[in-house]
Protein backbone atom coordinates (compact mmCIF):
# COMPACT_ATOMS: atom_id res chain seq x y z
CA UNK A 1 0.00 0.00 0.00
CA UNK A 2 2.69 2.50 1.07
CA UNK A 3 4.41 1.36 -2.30
CA UNK A 4 1.02 2.34 -3.96
CA UNK A 5 0.99 5.40 -2.15
CA UNK A 6 4.41 6.40 -3.02
CA UNK A 7 4.38 6.12 -6.77
CA UNK A 8 1.26 7.78 -7.35
CA UNK A 9 3.07 10.56 -5.71
CA UNK A 10 5.81 10.80 -7.52
CA UNK A 11 3.86 9.99 -10.64
CA UNK A 12 1.70 13.29 -9.57
CA UNK A 13 4.84 15.36 -9.27
CA UNK A 14 5.79 14.59 -12.37
CA UNK A 15 2.77 15.10 -14.18
CA UNK A 16 2.64 18.31 -12.24
CA UNK A 17 6.34 19.51 -13.53
CA UNK A 18 5.83 18.32 -16.84
CA UNK A 19 2.50 20.54 -17.05
CA UNK A 20 4.87 23.40 -15.85
CA UNK A 21 7.39 23.02 -18.53
CA UNK A 22 5.81 25.07 -21.57
CA UNK A 23 5.54 27.85 -19.03
CA UNK A 24 9.26 27.91 -17.35
CA UNK A 25 10.65 27.50 -20.84
CA UNK A 26 8.78 29.56 -23.19
CA UNK A 27 9.99 28.89 -26.77
CA UNK A 28 12.23 31.85 -27.49
CA UNK A 29 10.62 31.85 -30.95
CA UNK A 30 7.78 30.60 -32.65
CA UNK A 31 8.94 27.83 -34.89
CA UNK A 32 6.35 25.35 -37.30
CA UNK A 33 6.14 22.32 -35.19
CA UNK A 34 6.10 19.83 -37.53
CA UNK A 35 5.82 16.20 -36.96
CA UNK A 36 5.70 16.79 -33.16
CA UNK A 37 9.08 18.89 -33.68
CA UNK A 38 7.47 20.93 -30.73
CA UNK A 39 9.66 19.11 -27.60
CA UNK A 40 12.60 19.34 -29.47
CA UNK A 41 12.43 22.76 -30.25
CA UNK A 42 12.28 23.42 -26.16
CA UNK A 43 15.30 21.01 -26.09
CA UNK A 44 17.49 22.94 -28.53
CA UNK A 45 16.47 26.49 -27.16
CA UNK A 46 17.70 25.33 -23.85
CA UNK A 47 20.54 24.25 -25.22
CA UNK A 48 20.91 27.22 -27.43
CA UNK A 49 20.88 29.06 -23.69
CA UNK A 50 23.43 26.73 -22.38
CA UNK A 51 25.48 28.08 -25.29
CA UNK A 52 25.37 31.75 -24.85
CA UNK A 53 25.73 30.96 -20.92
CA UNK A 54 28.93 29.16 -22.01
CA UNK A 55 29.70 32.39 -23.92
CA UNK A 56 29.86 34.33 -21.37
CA UNK A 57 31.73 32.25 -18.94
CA UNK A 58 34.10 32.08 -21.54
CA UNK A 59 34.02 36.32 -22.13
CA UNK A 60 34.27 36.65 -18.05
CA UNK A 61 37.57 33.99 -17.58
CA UNK A 62 38.68 36.58 -20.47
CA UNK A 63 37.81 39.78 -18.28
CA UNK A 64 39.92 38.20 -15.75
CA UNK A 65 43.06 36.78 -18.18
CA UNK A 66 42.60 34.08 -17.17
CA UNK A 67 43.64 31.68 -20.27
CA UNK A 68 43.07 28.37 -18.07
CA UNK A 69 39.24 29.02 -17.13
CA UNK A 70 38.93 30.60 -20.85
CA UNK A 71 40.21 27.09 -22.05
CA UNK A 72 38.06 25.31 -19.87
CA UNK A 73 34.55 27.26 -20.97
CA UNK A 74 35.68 27.07 -24.78
CA UNK A 75 35.66 23.34 -25.07
CA UNK A 76 32.64 23.28 -23.11
CA UNK A 77 31.04 25.56 -25.18
CA UNK A 78 32.49 23.62 -28.35
CA UNK A 79 30.80 20.35 -27.15
CA UNK A 80 27.35 21.83 -26.21
CA UNK A 81 27.25 23.50 -29.89
CA UNK A 82 28.34 19.74 -31.19
CA UNK A 83 24.82 18.99 -29.31
CA UNK A 84 22.94 21.99 -31.38
CA UNK A 85 20.39 20.79 -34.01
CA UNK A 86 18.91 22.83 -36.04
CA UNK A 87 16.19 21.37 -37.50
CA UNK A 88 13.53 22.51 -35.41
CA UNK A 89 14.28 26.09 -36.80
CA UNK A 90 12.78 27.96 -39.89
CA UNK A 91 14.25 26.18 -42.90
CA UNK A 92 15.44 29.54 -44.34
CA UNK A 93 17.35 30.00 -41.65
CA UNK A 94 18.59 26.47 -41.08
CA UNK A 95 21.76 26.76 -43.50
CA UNK A 96 22.80 29.94 -41.67
CA UNK A 97 22.64 28.20 -38.31
CA UNK A 98 24.67 25.34 -39.21
CA UNK A 99 27.85 27.69 -40.92
CA UNK A 100 27.62 29.65 -37.65
CA UNK A 101 27.60 26.41 -35.40
CA UNK A 102 30.39 24.94 -37.73
CA UNK A 103 32.27 28.26 -37.27
CA UNK A 104 31.49 28.73 -33.52
CA UNK A 105 32.77 24.82 -32.65
CA UNK A 106 36.15 25.76 -34.78
CA UNK A 107 36.65 28.41 -32.67
CA UNK A 108 35.81 26.99 -29.23
CA UNK A 109 37.70 24.18 -30.02
CA UNK A 110 41.29 26.46 -30.55
CA UNK A 111 40.55 28.66 -27.45
CA UNK A 112 40.34 24.94 -25.61
CA UNK A 113 44.00 24.27 -26.50
CA UNK A 114 45.71 28.37 -27.43
CA UNK A 115 47.16 31.16 -25.26
CA UNK A 116 45.47 33.95 -24.29
CA UNK A 117 46.07 36.28 -27.00
CA UNK A 118 44.97 33.64 -29.62
CA UNK A 119 42.10 32.75 -27.82
CA UNK A 120 41.14 36.31 -27.62
CA UNK A 121 41.36 36.48 -31.52
CA UNK A 122 39.12 33.51 -31.45
CA UNK A 123 36.67 35.04 -29.27
CA UNK A 124 36.39 37.76 -31.70
CA UNK A 125 35.04 36.23 -34.52
CA UNK A 126 33.39 33.54 -32.08
CA UNK A 127 31.28 36.84 -30.37
CA UNK A 128 30.24 37.73 -33.98
CA UNK A 129 29.23 34.00 -34.15
CA UNK A 130 26.97 34.09 -31.26
CA UNK A 131 25.83 37.74 -32.24
CA UNK A 132 24.36 36.37 -35.25
CA UNK A 133 23.03 32.89 -33.76
CA UNK A 134 21.15 34.62 -31.11
CA UNK A 135 19.40 36.79 -34.01
CA UNK A 136 17.84 33.67 -34.81
CA UNK A 137 17.64 31.55 -31.92
CA UNK A 138 16.33 34.93 -29.81
CA UNK A 139 17.39 35.38 -26.23
CA UNK A 140 15.76 34.72 -22.54
CA UNK A 141 18.10 37.36 -20.96
CA UNK A 142 18.74 40.44 -21.76
CA UNK A 143 22.30 40.73 -23.33
CA UNK A 144 24.39 44.37 -24.42
CA UNK A 145 26.45 44.11 -27.63
CA UNK A 146 29.48 46.33 -26.77
CA UNK A 147 32.40 47.20 -28.45
CA UNK A 148 35.98 48.41 -28.20
CA UNK A 149 37.46 50.48 -31.15
CA UNK A 150 40.83 49.77 -29.95
CA UNK A 151 41.12 46.14 -29.88
CA UNK A 152 43.59 44.24 -32.36
CA UNK A 153 45.49 47.49 -33.50
CA UNK A 154 42.27 49.80 -33.31
CA UNK A 155 40.45 47.93 -35.56
CA UNK A 156 38.01 46.99 -33.10
CA UNK A 157 36.09 44.20 -31.82
CA UNK A 158 32.67 43.54 -29.53
CA UNK A 159 31.46 41.07 -27.50
CA UNK A 160 28.24 40.08 -25.44
CA UNK A 161 27.48 40.97 -22.05
CA UNK A 162 24.40 40.60 -19.59
CA UNK A 163 25.71 43.66 -17.70
CA UNK A 164 25.58 47.00 -18.90
CA UNK A 165 28.81 48.28 -17.11
CA UNK A 166 31.64 47.47 -19.65
CA UNK A 167 34.30 45.25 -18.37
CA UNK A 168 36.39 44.33 -21.17
CA UNK A 169 37.65 40.98 -22.29
CA UNK A 170 40.33 42.17 -24.88
CA UNK A 171 42.50 43.96 -23.02
CA UNK A 172 41.38 42.57 -18.94
CA UNK A 173 42.62 44.56 -16.29
CA UNK A 174 44.74 46.76 -18.56
CA UNK A 175 41.65 48.66 -19.91
CA UNK A 176 39.01 47.37 -17.76
CA UNK A 177 36.73 50.00 -18.73
CA UNK A 178 37.79 50.79 -22.76
CA UNK A 179 34.35 50.25 -24.81
CA UNK A 180 30.70 51.47 -24.81
CA UNK A 181 27.04 49.67 -25.40
CA UNK A 182 26.30 49.19 -28.82
CA UNK A 183 23.24 47.69 -28.95
CA UNK A 184 20.76 46.07 -26.58
CA UNK A 185 19.88 42.66 -27.49
CA UNK A 186 16.21 40.82 -26.08
CA UNK B 1 78.57 -4.68 -22.92
CA UNK B 2 76.42 -7.40 -23.57
CA UNK B 3 73.33 -5.76 -22.78
CA UNK B 4 74.32 -2.79 -25.21
CA UNK B 5 74.87 -4.76 -28.42
CA UNK B 6 71.85 -6.58 -28.05
CA UNK B 7 70.08 -3.33 -27.42
CA UNK B 8 72.00 -1.37 -29.82
CA UNK B 9 70.90 -4.40 -32.68
CA UNK B 10 67.52 -3.92 -31.37
CA UNK B 11 67.43 -0.93 -32.47
CA UNK B 12 68.69 -1.29 -35.84
CA UNK B 13 66.18 -4.25 -36.37
CA UNK B 14 63.21 -1.63 -35.65
CA UNK B 15 64.80 0.96 -37.86
CA UNK B 16 64.71 -1.11 -40.35
CA UNK B 17 61.33 -2.93 -39.29
CA UNK B 18 59.87 0.62 -39.65
CA UNK B 19 60.57 1.25 -43.11
CA UNK B 20 58.53 -1.61 -44.74
CA UNK B 21 55.49 0.24 -43.01
CA UNK B 22 53.65 2.09 -45.58
CA UNK B 23 52.21 5.85 -45.43
CA UNK B 24 49.70 7.44 -47.61
CA UNK B 25 50.81 10.06 -49.67
CA UNK B 26 49.13 13.45 -49.95
CA UNK B 27 49.08 13.95 -53.69
CA UNK B 28 46.46 13.97 -56.30
CA UNK B 29 46.34 14.44 -59.99
CA UNK B 30 43.59 16.61 -60.04
CA UNK B 31 43.34 20.23 -59.16
CA UNK B 32 39.48 20.64 -57.85
CA UNK B 33 37.88 23.52 -58.59
CA UNK B 34 37.37 24.55 -54.95
CA UNK B 35 40.88 25.18 -54.73
CA UNK B 36 41.78 29.29 -53.36
CA UNK B 37 43.30 29.94 -56.71
CA UNK B 38 40.82 28.60 -59.07
CA UNK B 39 38.36 30.01 -57.02
CA UNK B 40 39.87 33.45 -56.22
CA UNK B 41 41.54 35.79 -58.88
CA UNK B 42 45.21 35.65 -57.45
CA UNK B 43 48.15 37.16 -58.60
CA UNK B 44 51.32 35.34 -60.18
CA UNK B 45 53.52 36.65 -57.15
CA UNK B 46 51.10 36.06 -54.63
CA UNK B 47 50.38 32.53 -55.76
CA UNK B 48 53.44 31.47 -56.03
CA UNK B 49 54.42 32.43 -52.79
CA UNK B 50 51.43 30.92 -51.29
CA UNK B 51 51.96 28.16 -53.38
CA UNK B 52 55.13 27.55 -51.50
CA UNK B 53 55.30 28.16 -48.26
CA UNK B 54 51.57 27.20 -47.15
CA UNK B 55 50.27 23.89 -50.17
CA UNK B 56 52.36 21.21 -48.88
CA UNK B 57 50.54 20.99 -45.64
CA UNK B 58 47.61 22.84 -46.44
CA UNK B 59 46.60 21.40 -49.86
CA UNK B 60 45.59 18.09 -51.35
CA UNK B 61 49.31 18.24 -53.59
CA UNK B 62 52.50 17.83 -51.17
CA UNK B 63 55.75 18.23 -52.78
CA UNK B 64 57.18 15.66 -50.97
CA UNK B 65 61.51 16.49 -49.65
CA UNK B 66 63.64 13.17 -49.96
CA UNK B 67 63.49 12.42 -46.04
CA UNK B 68 60.09 11.93 -46.36
CA UNK B 69 60.76 8.06 -47.84
CA UNK B 70 62.67 7.65 -44.50
CA UNK B 71 61.02 6.49 -41.48
CA UNK B 72 60.19 7.74 -39.22
CA UNK B 73 60.26 10.99 -41.31
CA UNK B 74 57.34 9.56 -43.29
CA UNK B 75 54.61 9.74 -40.37
CA UNK B 76 55.97 13.13 -38.45
CA UNK B 77 55.23 14.74 -41.99
CA UNK B 78 51.85 12.78 -42.55
CA UNK B 79 50.27 14.04 -39.11
CA UNK B 80 51.71 17.61 -39.64
CA UNK B 81 49.68 17.04 -43.23
CA UNK B 82 46.32 15.64 -41.60
CA UNK B 83 46.76 18.48 -38.82
CA UNK B 84 47.22 21.03 -41.05
CA UNK B 85 44.65 19.90 -43.92
CA UNK B 86 42.24 19.65 -40.92
CA UNK B 87 42.94 23.20 -39.96
CA UNK B 88 42.71 24.55 -43.85
CA UNK B 89 42.58 22.96 -46.73
CA UNK B 90 43.07 25.27 -49.72
CA UNK B 91 41.93 22.52 -52.30
CA UNK B 92 38.63 23.01 -50.73
CA UNK B 93 38.68 26.70 -50.07
CA UNK B 94 35.41 27.16 -51.70
CA UNK B 95 33.87 24.42 -50.29
CA UNK B 96 33.88 26.64 -46.86
CA UNK B 97 30.65 28.89 -46.38
CA UNK B 98 30.88 32.78 -46.51
CA UNK B 99 31.61 32.84 -42.51
CA UNK B 100 34.22 30.11 -42.88
CA UNK B 101 36.39 31.97 -45.41
CA UNK B 102 36.23 35.04 -43.50
CA UNK B 103 37.30 33.25 -40.10
CA UNK B 104 39.93 31.22 -41.95
CA UNK B 105 41.12 34.68 -43.71
CA UNK B 106 41.87 36.08 -40.51
CA UNK B 107 43.54 33.22 -39.03
CA UNK B 108 45.55 33.32 -41.88
CA UNK B 109 46.44 37.19 -41.89
CA UNK B 110 47.23 36.48 -38.23
CA UNK B 111 49.68 33.81 -38.37
CA UNK B 112 51.63 35.06 -41.20
CA UNK B 113 51.40 38.57 -39.23
CA UNK B 114 52.89 37.02 -36.12
CA UNK B 115 54.97 34.72 -37.65
CA UNK B 116 53.47 31.39 -37.14
CA UNK B 117 53.34 29.87 -39.93
CA UNK B 118 54.98 28.55 -42.07
CA UNK B 119 56.03 26.59 -38.70
CA UNK B 120 60.16 27.30 -38.34
CA UNK B 121 60.43 23.28 -38.34
CA UNK B 122 59.38 23.27 -41.89
CA UNK B 123 61.22 26.15 -42.82
CA UNK B 124 63.82 24.84 -41.69
CA UNK B 125 64.72 22.64 -44.94
CA UNK B 126 62.49 24.75 -47.07
CA UNK B 127 64.36 27.43 -47.25
CA UNK B 128 62.54 29.11 -49.87
CA UNK B 129 59.11 28.86 -47.77
CA UNK B 130 60.96 31.79 -45.26
CA UNK B 131 58.11 34.56 -45.81
CA UNK B 132 60.52 37.80 -45.46
CA UNK B 133 59.05 40.77 -44.46
CA UNK B 134 58.54 42.58 -48.01
CA UNK B 135 56.59 39.23 -48.77
CA UNK B 136 54.76 39.23 -45.47
CA UNK B 137 53.38 42.48 -46.17
CA UNK B 138 52.16 42.00 -49.80
CA UNK B 139 50.62 39.00 -48.37
CA UNK B 140 48.81 40.82 -45.81
CA UNK B 141 47.82 43.88 -48.09
CA UNK B 142 46.43 41.34 -50.59
CA UNK B 143 44.16 38.89 -47.90
CA UNK B 144 43.12 42.50 -46.86
CA UNK B 145 41.64 42.89 -50.42
CA UNK B 146 40.27 39.55 -50.76
CA UNK B 147 38.27 39.91 -47.37
CA UNK B 148 36.80 43.30 -48.54
CA UNK B 149 35.61 41.22 -51.61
Amino acid sequence: MRVLQVSLGIAILSFASLSAMPGASTPMQNRPEKNGNGINAIVQDEIATTIVNQYLDLKNALVESNSEKAAQAGGKLAKTLKKFDVSSYEQGQQQELKEIVEDAIEHGEHISKSKIGHQREHFEILSEDIVDMVAITGTSQTLYQQYCPMYNENKGGFWLSTEEEIKNPYFGSKMLTCGKVQKKIG
Amino acid sequence: MKYLKISGLLILVALVGIQFIPTSLNQSEVVPPSDFMISNEVPEHIERKIRVSCYDCHSNNTEYPWYSTVQPMAWILEDHITEGKEELNFSEWDDYSSRKKRSKLRSVKSQIESNKMPLSSYTLLHRDAVISEKEKKMLLEWLETLEAR
